[in-house]
């Protein structure tokens, strides 16, 4: 698409993805766990052994969606 | 740039968390209560010992509940502003606050709307504990597999612009979801684990109720987030142009 105009006025420019990619890789995967942990955790898979977790976030993951139980 | 991007958009996200639980609060603690309720009824009548409570009820529905919506809301907004910071200056000319409510439209759809279609939220005492790895999995599946769609869907609408122009493409490119939708819902296999006495109408509620805490987190994530990372767009604008003229 034609985003280079000539006409002296400012548009979106875009981030380029080699600066955008180590965000989107770190971040991305810390994001994603904290997500697992209020949605899946002590669920199907467990990496902290107990149920005080699940029991913890219980009502919140039911009402987020997430399959319980 | 996208430091700052994701800052703002955890911030964003904490506060839509905030609403989102007060909504919580109000339209899905009864439902679960009354699911609740249903579970221990129908232990008591089968003869089996009440489960022990671990955590309490009121800890649960509170602290509990905010904890958990409001980690989800933050992760939400930072995973949102990652996007954002990939979609921006790639979707036309959209400025931030339009990038911003689009891309948290599309993104309620796909995320949201179309999984619950098939795998809806359920309260408790609906799902059999034994196949939660299964329901689990597919339920994960399916929002990948959606994703994706809607991934595709926006590259065929831009694909298909400038020969069809914006509304059209649009359409077809919509109408393409669809008809993925519809295919991966027939392929997919059903779960219906709703015990036979289970009230559809607490069952209906705690859906809307569901539904209506993600809408309130999206919507303050899409319209807060273009706001708040306005003026940051605006400055890097202007300065990646004045380069461009230079």
């Amino acid at each position: 698409m034609s985003d280079t105009t000539f006409a002296p006025t400012y548009g979106p420019v875009a981030i380029p993805v080699r600066e955008l990619l180590p965000w989107a890789i770190f971040a991305g995967l810390m994001l994603m766990l904290m997500i697992y942990f209020v949605g899946a955790e002590e669920g199907a898979t467990s990496l902290i052994r107990g149920t005080m977790v699940h029991e913890f976030v219980h009502d919140g993951r039911h009402l987020l969606g997430f399959p319980c139980h | 740039m996208v430091g700052k991007l994701l800052l703002r958009g955890m911030l964003v996200g904490l506060v839509a968390g905030i609403l989102a639980f007060a909504f919580a609060r109000v339209y899905g603690e009864p439902q679960v209560d009354k699911a609740i309720a249903f579970e221990e009824q129908q232990a008591q009548a089968a003869g089996e010992a009440p489960e022990p409570e671990m955590v309490s009820r009121a800890t649960q529905a509170g602290i509990g509940l905010a904890t958990g919506v409001l980690v989800y809301g933050a992760a939400l907004g930072g995973l949102f502003s990652l996007v954002f910071a990939y979609a921006y200056g790639r979707l036309g000319s959209l400025g931030p606050r339009g990038t911003s409510a689009l891309l948290a439209l599309l993104g309620f759809l796909a995320v949201i709307v179309v999984p619950s279609l098939k795998y809806p939220a359920s309260p408790p005492s609906v799902g059999n504990p034994e196949t939660i790895a299964y329901r689990t999995e597919l339920f994960f599946i399916m929002i990948v597999i959606s994703i994706a769609a809607m991934v595709a869907a926006v590259g065929l609408a831009q694909r298909l612009w400038s020969r069809l122009g914006a509304w059209n493409a649009s359409i077809v490119a919509g109408l393409a979801f669809l008809v993925v939708f519809a295919l991966v819902k027939a392929a997919l296999p059903d779960i219906n684990e709703v015990p036979e006495n289970f009230s559809a109408t607490v069952l209906w509620q705690f859906r809307v109720a569901s539904l209506g805490i993600q809408l309130v987190l999206w919507t303050v994530v899409g319209l807060g987030f273009g706001a708040v990372v306005e003026r940051v767009v605006a400055v890097r604008d202007q300065r990646g142009s004045a380069r461009r003229y230079a």
